[in-house]
């Protein structure tokens, strides 16, 4: 049956009128000699579908004010989601009465003043109006083939779209909105000896394929039951642009200047300072974020109200930029520069099978699980290969391989490059949900560490 | 009672809600100034309906009359949804209901009834500590607080009110060798904790963070591990993360029969069928016990997310796998096995969602390794060991979706020879296989060793929900096990 539309939330993120009167509301009940008041709207929903069913869904929403207050070089923030008049008063309050607590904070920024921002995209329609029913709906064309092929199917569906708001007493004012969805499969065989896995996220709902991520977990599924041992240690291999997302993103969530200049970094640079100009990687890696690249939408505006363009992180293996707070920004004589959030990589124009057709012996890993780090010095990240690892022997996949844990680093692994293949969104997170965007090729790397073997199917 | 009427109206067999009024109040330092003083509220309800055998959930945070019927409705209608494609209905196991139930948490004192000027200078007066130590370069601080008062119902006639409180106290020192080669990072040892502002004060962050500035310190010159096999005497500040992801985590019901596939994952502890009663996890002193009840454990309540009060049952029993992780929906699931034991069929009180936006679903409880008969201690461990490594504090984790294969790196490592600790090692990580690193046990510190570890983040589910866990556990040894040197340079 279909959900009646009077129940269903999911369109509902607050406008640009309304966040501007609400964050006028608070900016009128304050004090302080500057405050800055951030606000987030929007429904999620999901659906999770596990042994060929649906399991559990859920569908919230809820909108919270952030009150940041400084007095001087003070500063307090209070958050609440309570929105009539006397609990954002109280809230304001509080923020005040916080920052005259705090003691001067020598790094504390200026409030900007107005600022100027592109336009937002990454709002779909199809996404925000996804009801439960729908949900199913896409559950259903993957639980149904799963069954009929007498394997069982475990996914999950998550839908997000919000509006955030940024405003303060300069007059600063900023509103954007996104939605975003990810759908990912993990379909086992009856016997427990087969896992393939397939997932693909979007900003818009119409360009997912719930069917085709069947088709792709239900063959991975059947090709790697009874896996065998392989010997753990150097190996070529062809990562999908799953497992290349898993391992990048972690280089750009590396990119802090102060933490480089402070010698606690892989972009420290010996003896002082970071690794600005210096060729890290190899030279066909760039790496770039793009708030209004259509797939890497992203919010045009940082927290603090920046405006966000355009950057580039890596350029042919060159460290092109470290992100700057303001503060360490202004200490260093430099133009302050937002962190990397949704990033793009640079590809070839390899497919997955001519990269494998051109190694003689190797793995090709589906995606990556439990990535942590081990040594922040070289960016070193252990984790396990999963769902979907394969022998390549003279140009072929022969067989399935048992599971691997690996030690590695994705700064070597870029520096092992021996071929790459077209970029494509990925769902990088390891939890399935939308995320930021991270679009990345498939790679072949030379000698890429592989430490032990897993039973774990 | 609004939402229950009008999820059984709407056509709901089952029904429950939540009211959740969560605040959290975190500060966080550096050197010496504050980098953020934050005080959050968060406030809403959620209702979770079972109709025909199928969940359905909706929340919101306007909690309105005509709000609170439409969420219910929009439960049940979801729930509708879901059953298209139903093949397994849930079944709830019975359980007794509460009228009138609360239920508080140890807190003596209360953190938000504490001034920000205390805590501001506690933490600073601890950088202050950190920072006379020569060589220790950067430190930072936090302390985090939540109290949450959370009311239930449900449709069997329960009804409760509980308030939680969480503190965690946190410290991490960073050395920076003098020519920037070189970085280490010792984090305190300060366990969160389901306690009041006097977790912080116990926590006594400024007499130790001298200490923990010399074993950053220290760690900048200490010798890079040899590959090979050694015996392992871990701390109890290691050892909890250690049970957490290698016999907490596979003993969750739901993972065993499939339902985290996709992201948590399956286990190895499975099919029940082979494992109860059967499987050896490890040798016969070894007893894994869950509870919600342990004094000032994270995991502590008097009533679960099903309206179930939590009982102490035993996970692994002389070595042997014993019980899993349930719900009421999954406790129907070991009926043959209860049965067998002649025992009542009823849930372990393991339901549990993060916040009232969230749906509940089968959590861990405190998962902790019980004490050895003999009194002894971890010196007692170290001196009986003739080589090998003893590790303090937890650092680097990963473990694959079975539950086998872990890697764990630390905070301190130490050298043994001959029964005495001779140096601190760097760069040491082990590798392990779940049932044999637990049969390898042969030493387990007495009831005098014991220490609750704890953690905010244990993630599980889709969306990922965080859960607070404690693990209590003895100091261990284990023989032979595989470490390898992590400080590679290309």
């Amino acid at each position: 049956m279909s959900t009646p539309r009077s129940l269903v939330i999911a369109a509902r993120a607050m406008g640009r009128e309304e966040c501007e009167a609400l964050a006028k509301r608070v900016l009128s009940f304050a004090t302080a000699d500057e405050t800055r008041v951030t606000i987030n709207s929007g429904a999620r929903g999901n659906t999770r579908f596990a042994v060929n069913q649906i399991s559990t869904a859920g569908d919230n929403y809820d909108a919270t004010v952030s009150v940041r207050s400084t007095f001087g070089k003070r500063t307090g923030v209070v958050n609440t989601n309570k929105l009539d008049d006397a609990s954002l008063k109280a809230a304001v309050q509080l923020a005040e009465r916080l920052a005259q607590l705090s003691p001067d904070d020598p790094e504390a920024m200026p409030e900007l003043g107005p600022q100027t921002y592109a336009a937002s995209r990454g709002w779909s329609d199809a996404t925000a109006s996804l009801d439960p029913s729908a949900r199913a709906n896409a559950a259903r064309l993957i639980t149904e083939p799963a069954r009929a092929a007498g394997l069982i199917s475990t996914g999950y569906l998550e839908t997000r779209a919000g509006a955030t708001a940024v405003a303060n007493s300069k007059g600063l004012f900023a509103y954007d909105r996104q939605t975003a969805l990810s759908l990912t499969t993990t379909v086992r065989t009856e016997d427990g000896t087969g896992s393939g896995w397939a997932g693909a996220t979007s900003h818009d709902f119409a360009l997912l394929n719930p069917g085709d991520l069947a088709t792709r977990a239900i063959d991975k599924a059947r090709r790697s039951v009874n896996p065998v041992a392989v010997e753990p240690g150097r190996y070529t291999v062809i990562l999908e642009a799953t497992a290349v997302g898993n391992l990048v993103q972690f280089i750009t969530g590396a990119m802090s200047a102060r933490n480089a200049d402070e010698g606690r970094s892989f972009f420290s640079k010996a003896g002082g300072g970071n690794k600005i100009g210096m060729k890290v990687v190899d030279e066909r890696v760039t790496i770039t974020s793009d708030p209004l690249d259509p797939e890497t939408y992203a919010n045009t505006f940082s927290g603090d109200g920046q405006p966000i363009s355009k950057t580039s992180w890596i350029e042919n293996g060159i460290v092109k930029n470290l992100s700057y707070d303001r503060y360490w920004a202004q200490k260093q004589g430099r133009a302050s520069l937002p962190g990397p959030g949704a990033v793009r990589m640079s590809g070839g124009t390899a497919t997955i099978d001519q990269l494998i057709e051109s190694t003689e012996r190797g793995i090709l890993v589906t995606r990556f699980w439990y990535l942590r780090p081990v040594d922040p010095r070289t960016i070193l990240y252990t984790g396990l290969t999963r769902d979907g690892t394969f022998l390549i022997e003279r140009g072929r996949i022969t067989r399935a391989v048992k599971n691997l844990r690996f030690n590695e680093s994705p700064i070597f692994m870029l520096n092992n490059l021996e071929a790459m293949g077209r970029p494509v969104r990925v769902s990088a997170s390891e939890a399935g949900g939308p995320g930021l965007a991270i679009v990345v090729p498939p790679i072949k790397v030379r000698d890429f560490n592989f430490t032990s073997l897993s039973d774990a199917v | 009672m609004l939402a229950l009427d009008a999820a059984r109206s709407a056509g709901a067999q089952y029904a429950d809600v939540r009211i959740s009024r969560n605040r959290v109040q975190s500060i966080s330092t550096r050197e010496r100034r504050v980098q953020g003083l934050s005080d959050n509220e968060t406030f809403g309800f959620g209702v979770r309906t079972l109709v025909g055998g199928a969940w359905g959930f909706a929340a919101s945070s306007e909690l309105t009359r005509d709000e609170v019927a439409r969420i219910a409705r929009q439960a049940v209608a979801q729930a509708q949804a879901n059953r298209a494609a139903l093949v397994r209905p849930v079944v709830l196991a019975p359980a007794p209901a509460t009228k009138d139930g609360t239920w508080r948490g140890p807190a003596k004192i209360d953190p938000f009834d504490v001034a920000i000027e205390e805590k501001v200078a506690l933490l600073l007066s601890a950088n202050e500590a950190a920072l006379k130590v020569s060589g220790s370069r950067f430190v930072n601080s936090a302390m985090f607080f939540l109290r949450e008062e959370k009311t239930y119902a449900n449709t069997d006639g329960t009804y409760t009110v509980q308030t939680i409180y969480r503190a965690s106290p946190t410290l991490t020192v960073t050395a920076v060798s003098s020519d920037f080669s070189d970085f280490q990072s010792r984090q305190s040892d300060t366990a969160p904790m389901g306690r009041g502002y006097e977790h912080v004060l116990d926590a006594k962050l400024v007499e130790n963070a001298s200490r923990w500035a010399e074993e950053a310190v220290q760690k900048l010159s200490a010798k890079p591990v040899e590959v090979g096999r050694y015996d392992l005497v871990l701390h109890p500040t290691h050892l909890g993360l250690t049970i957490h992801e290698s016999i907490a985590h596979p003993t969750e019901l739901d993972r065993v029969y499939g339902y985290e596939a996709n992201y948590a994952g399956t286990s190895f502890v499975a099919p029940p069928e082979q494992m109860l009663g059967k499987f050896r996890y490890g040798p016969d002193f070894m007893n894994i016990q869950g509870d919600r009840s342990q004094d000032g454990s994270l995991a502590a309540c008097g009533w679960d997310d099903d309206g179930v009060q939590p009982e102490t049952f035993l996970i692994i029993k002389n070595g042997v796998v014993n019980d899993y992780q349930t719900t009421r929906e999954q406790a129907n699931w070991l009926d043959w096995w209860y049965k067998q034991q002649g025992k009542p069929t009823r849930s372990h009180g393991c339901s549990y969602a993060q916040s009232w936006a969230d749906v509940q679903f089968q959590r861990m409880p405190n998962v902790s390794l019980l004490p050895g008969e003999q009194n002894l201690k971890w010196e007692d461990l170290i001196a009986a060991t003739d080589r090998g490594i003893a590790i303090v504090g937890d650092g680097s984790f990963s473990i694959d979706q079975q539950r086998y294969n872990a890697q764990f790196g630390g905070q301190l490592f130490y050298e043994i020879r001959g029964g005495k600790i001779t140096g601190m090692l760097k760069d040491v990580a082990y590798q392990m296989r779940t049932p044999e690193f637990w049969n390898a046990m042969d030493m387990i510190g007495g009831k005098d060793s014991y220490w609750l570890w704890g953690a905010f983040g244990d993630a599980k589910g889709q969306p990922s929900q965080s859960n607070a866990v404690s693990h209590g556990c003895p100091p261990t040894r284990h023989r032979q096990i595989n470490v390898i040197n992590t400080g590679r340079r290309a």
